[in-house]
C-alpha cells in the first residue's frame, strides 16, 4: 500500500498544527458523513488511494452535489435533441444529416490564480468535451468578468486571461467568434472565465463515452501524466478564496496547457472516429484518470482494471494517487477492441501522439487499480459508486436578508444627468481590443464577427461532406449572455431576462433558437442565500426556456465563487444556439444606413432598476425589475427572426445594457452614420433596460410592411427618428459628434488599460 | 485541365482546409500533402498555409524547415514552380531560406486578427499577375509574428529588384517599410502575412483575396 502525507498533496499549505493534524479525508475535502458513506459502499475502510479517488469524484465540481436536485427542474427535451445534459456535450440535430455539439464550462478558480494558464486550459478542456463526441470543434466563445480596470490586479487578470485564450485558441486552430466582457466590482477578487465551444459532426459519427466489450483495452493517449493539477477539482474549484498566501499555495493545482499537443490530439481522434476504430472515448478533465475510467465503465455497465505502471509519467517518483488524480492536460482515454489496437497505435504515431494501453474492460462493474498487469491491487471500488453514489445535498435556502431593502431602493431617486451625452459616452466600450487578439475567422465560416448581437457561422466544417450545391446554405447563430445586475435584484426574473435576451440576440441574426447551455456561477452553496439564488435562477431559466421552446442541452455549475467571505452576485451565463435556415446574404448586423428610419419594437417601461447607467454612473444597484412577458417575448423573437430572414431590416440591435441610448449609439459608431431621434422624454427612457425591445433601421419602402407585421404579432412599434449625418442627436437630451462618440467607444478599454 | 495545387500540412497547420476550399472555388484541384513526405505529388503549384507548424515552438517555422517535404519544395522552386507561403507559410519560407528576411513579434506585442488594406506593389509575381499595380485589397491578417524585418542591404535589393509584392496601407505590426509580402529573385516564390483565402467570399466581407489566388492558378502552366 502506498501512502502520502497531506502536506505533499497540498504543497505544504494544509500542514496541520501540532498534534491536531487534520484527518486525511478532511484534508481531501470529504466530510465525516461522506467517509461513512464510502465505508458503507466498500464494506470496509477505504485505503488512501480510494479515498483520494472518492474525494475528487465527489467534489462539488465533479458531482454537482449541491445543485443536482435543482437542475432536474430544467426542461431538457425536444425532438431535435440527440444528446442532453449529462454527457460531455449536448448535441442537436440541425438537419441534412448534420448535428451540432455544444458545451460551456467555467474555469474561474484556475484563472483567478494564474490567468494565462487558467484560461488556456479552460479552452483546452472544453475543446476535448466537443471532439470527444465526434464533433470537429469549429467555434469558441468566451464570457469574461473582472473587477474594474482602475485596479492593477484586475488589469493583470484581464490581460492574462485574454492572452491565455488567444495563445491557446489560436494555436490549437479553433476560432473564437464572440463572447462578452464585463467589469464589475463584484468580480474583483473572483473573476469569471466561462468558455463555450461548438462543434459540427455528421450524425453518423456521434459517439458516447462508454466502455463496453469485456476484454477490450483502454488506451490512454496524448500528453504524459505529471503532478500538475492534482486535486484541482477539490482544492481549487470547490472552495473559495481567502488571502493572497493561500492563493499562492494553490498555484501548483493549476494545470499547464500545450495547444500543439491538443491540435494533434484533435486530428488523431477525429481520424480514429472516422475510421470506426474506437468503441468509446472520453477526455480526461477534472479528476483525471479516475473520472475517465470510472465514467466510461459506469456508463457501459462494466468494470475496468487500470495499471498505473503503464501510465507514461512526466516525472519520476509519482505515487499511484497522483497518477490517478493528476489533471495534466491534453489526454484522452479510448476503449478499443484488441483487433483494432495496432491500427489505433499507428494513427496516433502518425500524428506524433503518445498512446499506451493502460487498462482492460472487465465484467462485474469493479474499478480496480493495479500496480501493474497481474500486480498488486491498490484500489477496488464499484465503478458506478464514484459517480452515481455521490451525495446529493438539498442545502437550506433563504433569500438574502437585505433583498427587500435592495428592491425598494429605486434609482428613480438618483439625480438626473447634467449632460446625458456625457453619461452615454461613459457607457460605450468597443470590445475589439479583446477579439482582435483572437483568430475569429478560421474555417471561413464567420459571417458575423465578434462585437454584434450574435455570431453568425456558416454551417460547415473540414471533413464534413457538403450538401448539394442547390441545397440552401444553412448557418448558425450563437450568443452568450449574462447579467448579474438583474440577477442580484431578482435571480428568478433576472435569469429569465438573460435567456430572453440571448434568444432575441440570436433572432436579430436571423436564427431560430434551438438549444441553450448554461454556466451557473454562484457563491458558496453552504450559504442559504446563495442556494436560494441558485434555486430561483434555475426556476427562472426553466420558465423562460419553456415559454420560448428552447431545451437546455448542457450546463456547468461553478460554486464557491467567493473571496474573503463575500459571494459574487449570482451570475448565470447562458449560450443560445440558433439555426438560420437559409443564409444567402449577410444579416443586417448592428448598424445604421444613411436615410434609414429608426423604429422601436416593444414597449419601454420607465425604470432604471438594475441598469448599467445606475451602476456605472452612480454605483447604485437597487430597484425592482420591470416585468417580463414571456408570451409577448416569444412573439417578438419570431417577428424579429422573420423580418431579418426576409431582408426587411437594414440594421438591427437588441436593447440591453445601457438601454435605447447605448443601442442607438452602438449602431451609429459601428457604421459611422449618425441619428436624429425624439420622443424620449428623459434619461430614464434613454437608459431603461426593460426587456423585449429591439431597435430597427429600415429603408422607407420596408417601414409600412414592418409596421403591419408588428401589428399582426401584437408587438408595439414606435417611430424613433431617422439615421444619417455625423451627429448623435436625441432631441432635448443629447447631441454628440460622431468623432467624439467613436473615440469614446474605441478608446474605452485601451485607455483603461493604460492609466496615466 | 484544372490546375492542381499541393497544400502542405505540417502538424499544427490549421489553414489547410481553408486554402483548399478557396482554390477549389476557383476551379482548381487541391491535394493536401503531409509534411513527412519527401516528394511532392504531381502538382502545378504549392501553398504553405497558415497555422502553427510544429506548434511554432522555438520560433515560427524554425522546426518546419526540417520537415522532409521542405527539400522537395526547394527542388520544386528550383525548377521554377510557383510556391506561396501564407502567414505561417511565409515564416517557414524565410526560415528555409527560400525568401529573405524574418518575421518578428508585432510591434504592439499582441496577436492581431483584423481586416487590413494592402497595396499591390508589383504585378510581376506569381501571386499578383492578375492584379494591377497600385490596386488596394482588403484582406485579413491573423498573426503574432508578422513584423517583417531584414538587413538594410536586403531591403535595398528588394526595392531595387521590385520584389516588395504587397505593402500595408496602414502598417499594423511595425513591419519594415510596411512590407506585407515579398518574392524571391525568380518571382515564383511569394510570402505574405495577409490571408487571401479569408477574403474569398462575399459572405465573409471581402472577395479581394480571389485576385491573388487566381493569379497563382492562372500562371501555373506558363511557369512550368
Amino acid at each position: 500500500m502506498h501512502f502520502w502525507t497531506t502536506s505533499r498533496l497540498y504543497g505544504g499549505a494544509m500542514e496541520g498544527a501540532g498534534s491536531g493534524a487534520p484527518s486525511v479525508h478532511t484534508a481531501l475535502g470529504l466530510t465525516d458523513d461522506e467517509l461513512v458513506a464510502i465505508e458503507g459502499i466498500l464494506g470496509r475502510a477505504p485505503n488512501h488511494l480510494e479515498l483520494a479517488m472518492y474525494a475528487v469524484m465527489w467534489s462539488e465540481h465533479c458531482s454537482y452535489k449541491s445543485s443536482r436536485t435543482h437542475l432536474r427542474r430544467l426542461p431538457t427535451e425536444a425532438p431535435h435533441v440527440l444528446v442532453g445534459p449529462g454527457e460531455n456535450a449536448g448535441v442537436v440535430d440541425v438537419g441534412g444529416g448534420v448535428a451540432v455539439a455544444v458545451r460551456i464550462e467555467s474555469h474561474n478558480h484556475p484563472s483567478a490564480v494564474e490567468p494565462y494558464q487558467g484560461a488556456a486550459t479552460g479552452v483546452g478542456g472544453i475543446l476535448r468535451d466537443i471532439f470527444t463526441m465526434g464533433a470537429r470543434p469549429v467555434a469558441l466563445m468566451d464570457s469574461l468578468r473582472f473587477g474594474p480596470l482602475r485596479d492593477a490586479r484586475s488589469r493583470w487578470l484581464f490581460e492574462g486571461v485574454v492572452s491565455g485564450i488567444s495563445g491557446y485558441g489560436n494555436s490549437v486552430g479553433v476560432p473564437t467568434v464572440g463572447g462578452e466582457v464585463v467589469f464589475d466590482e463584484v468580480y474583483a477578487e473572483n473573476p469569471l472565465v466561462n468558455v463555450l465551444c461548438l462543434g459540427v459532426l455528421p450524425k453518423s459519427r456521434l459517439v458516447l463515452g462508454r466502455a463496453s466489450g469485456v476484454g477490450n483495452v483502454a488506451v490512454l493517449f496524448g500528453s504524459t501524466t505529471g503532478r500538475d493539477g492534482i486535486g484541482g477539482v477539490s482544492v481549487l474549484a470547490s472552495a473559495g478564496f481567502g488571502d493572497a498566501e493561500a492563493e499562492q499555495a494553490k498555484r501548483p493545482s493549476v494545470q499547464v496547457g500545450d495547444p500543439f499537443e491538443e491540435k494533434r490530439l484533435i486530428e488523431a481522434c477525429l481520424e480514429l472516429l472516422d475510421a470506426g476504430l474506437v468503441v468509446g472515448i472520453q477526455d480526461l478533465g477534472g479528476a483525471g484518470l479516475t473520472c475517465a475510467t470510472s465514467e466510461t465503465a459506469a456508463r457501459g455497465g462494466v468494470g475496468m482494471d487500470v495499471y498505473v505502471s503503464e501510465v507514461a509519467r512526466r516525472q519520476p517518483g509519482m505515487e499511484p494517487f497522483e497518477v490517478m488524480t493528476s489533471e495534466s492536460q491534453e489526454r484522452m482515454l479510448a476503449i478499443v477492441t484488441p483487433e483494432s489496437l495496432d491500427e489505433v497505435l499507428a494513427t496516433c504515431n502518425r500524428w506524433e501522439v503518445r498512446a499506451t494501453v493502460v487498462g482492460t474492460v472487465t465484467d462485474g462493474g469493479r474499478l480496480r487499480i493495479l500496480e501493474r498487469p497481474g500486480g498488486e491491487v491498490l484500489a477496488d471500488v464499484p465503478a458506478s459508486s464514484l459517480h452515481d453514489d455521490a451525495p446529493v445535498y438539498d442545502r437550506p435556502v433563504s433569500p438574502p436578508a437585505d433583498l427587500a431593502e435592495l428592491r425598494a431602493a429605486d434609482p428613480a431617486h438618483l439625480p438626473p444627468p447634467a449632460d446625458c451625452g456625457e453619461d452615454l459616452l461613459a457607457l460605450l466600450a468597443d470590445p475589439a481590443w479583446v477579439y482582435r487578439q483572437y483568430d475569429h475567422q478560421l474555417f471561413l465560416n464567420t459571417v458575423e464577427p465578434p462585437g454584434g448581437d450574435a455570431a453568425v457561422l456558416r454551417l460547415k466544417a473540414p471533413g464534413l461532406a457538403r450538401t448539394s450545391p442547390e441545397a440552401p446554405t444553412a448557418a448558425l447563430a450563437l450568443s452568450t449572455d449574462g447579467n448579474a445586475r438583474w440577477c442580484a435584484l431578482d435571480p428568478r426574473q433576472g435569469t429569465a431576462m438573460n435567456v430572453a435576451e440571448s434568444a432575441l440576440n440570436v433572432a436579430c441574426a436571423g436564427g431560430r433558437p434551438l438549444a441553450l447551455v448554461n454556466c451557473l456561477n454562484f457563491g458558496n452553496p453552504e450559504h442559504p442565500e446563495v442556494m436560494w439564488q441558485l434555486s430561483e435562477s434555475i426556476d427562472g431559466m426553466a420558465e423562460a426556456c419553456r415559454a420560448l421552446g428552447v431545451p437546455v442541452v448542457g450546463g456547468n455549475v461553478s460554486l464557491y465563487n467567493e473571496s474573503r467571505g463575500r459571494d459574487i452576485d449570482p451570475t448565470p451565463v447562458v449560450g443560445v444556439l440558433g439555426l438560420i435556415e437559409r443564409l444567402d446574404v449577410r444579416p443586417p448586423g448592428v448598424r445604421m444606413v444613411e436615410g434609414g428610419r429608426l423604429l422601436l419594437l416593444g414597449r419601454t417601461v420607465p425604470t432604471l432598476a438594475g441598469s448599467l447607467w445606475a451602476l456605472q454612473v452612480h454605483g447604485h444597484r437597487g430597484g425592482t425589475l420591470p416585468p417580463l412577458d414571456l408570451a409577448l417575448h416569444a412573439r417578438l423573437v419570431e417577428l424579429v427572426r422573420s423580418l431579418v430572414e426576409e431582408g426587411l431590416a437594414a440594421g438591427i440591435h437588441d436593447v440591453s445594457d445601457g438601454g435605447i441610448g447605448v443601442a442607438l449609439a452602438e449602431m451609429a459608431v459601428r457604421s459611422a452614420v449618425g441619428f436624429d431621434v425624439g420622443g424620449l422624454h428623459d434619461h430614464v427612457a434613454l437608459f431603461s433596460e426593460s426587456p423585449s425591445r429591439v431597435v430597427l433601421c429600415v429603408q422607407d419602402h420596408a417601414a409600412e410592411q414592418v409596421r403591419r407585421r408588428a401589428g399582426a404579432a401584437g408587438v408595439q412599434l414606435s417611430e424613433l427618428g431617422t439615421a444619417g449625418g455625423d451627429r448623435l442627436v436625441v432631441r432635448g437630451l443629447l447631441d454628440v459628434g460622431m468623432d467624439q462618440a467613436q473615440a469614446a467607444w474605441r478608446d474605452a478599454i485601451p485607455t483603461a488599460l493604460a492609466p496615466a | 485541365m484544372a490546375a492542381r495545387v499541393g497544400v502542405v500540412l505540417f502538424p499544427g497547420s490549421n489553414c489547410e482546409h481553408d486554402v483548399v476550399e478557396a482554390v477549389e472555388a476557383l476551379g482548381a484541384e487541391a491535394d493536401i500533402v503531409w509534411h513527412a513526405k519527401s516528394a511532392l505529388p504531381d502538382v502545378d503549384a504549392v501553398v504553405l498555409p497558415g497555422g502553427f507548424a510544429h506548434g511554432d515552438y522555438l520560433r515560427p517555422g524554425a522546426v518546419a524547415r526540417f520537415s522532409p517535404v521542405m527539400s522537395a519544395v526547394g527542388d520544386f522552386v528550383a525548377d521554377g514552380g510557383p510556391v506561396v507561403g501564407i502567414c505561417n507559410g511565409f515564416q517557414v519560407l524565410t526560415e528555409a531560406g527560400l525568401l529573405p528576411g524574418a518575421l518578428q513579434k508585432n510591434s504592439g506585442l499582441k496577436f492581431l486578427c483584423t481586416m487590413v488594406s494592402v497595396r499591390v506593389e508589383t504585378a510581376n509575381s506569381v501571386l499578383t499577375s492578375a492584379a494591377e499595380t497600385g490596386q488596394v485589397l482588403r484582406i485579413p491578417i491573423n498573426h503574432f509574428e508578422g513584423n517583417y524585418t531584414c538587413p538594410a542591404e536586403t531591403l535595398a535589393e528588394l526595392r531595387d529588384q521590385d520584389r516588395v509584392v504587397l505593402r500595408y496601407v496602414d502598417n499594423p505590426n511595425g513591419s519594415t517599410d510596411s512590407i506585407a509580402g515579398v518574392c524571391n529573385e525568380g518571382r515564383n516564390v511569394v510570402g505574405l502575412m495577409p490571408h487571401p483565402e479569408r477574403a474569398s467570399d462575399p459572405l465573409l466581407g471581402s472577395e479581394d483575396g480571389r485576385v491573388l489566388l487566381r493569379s497563382l492558378l492562372a500562371h501555373v502552366p506558363a511557369l512550368r
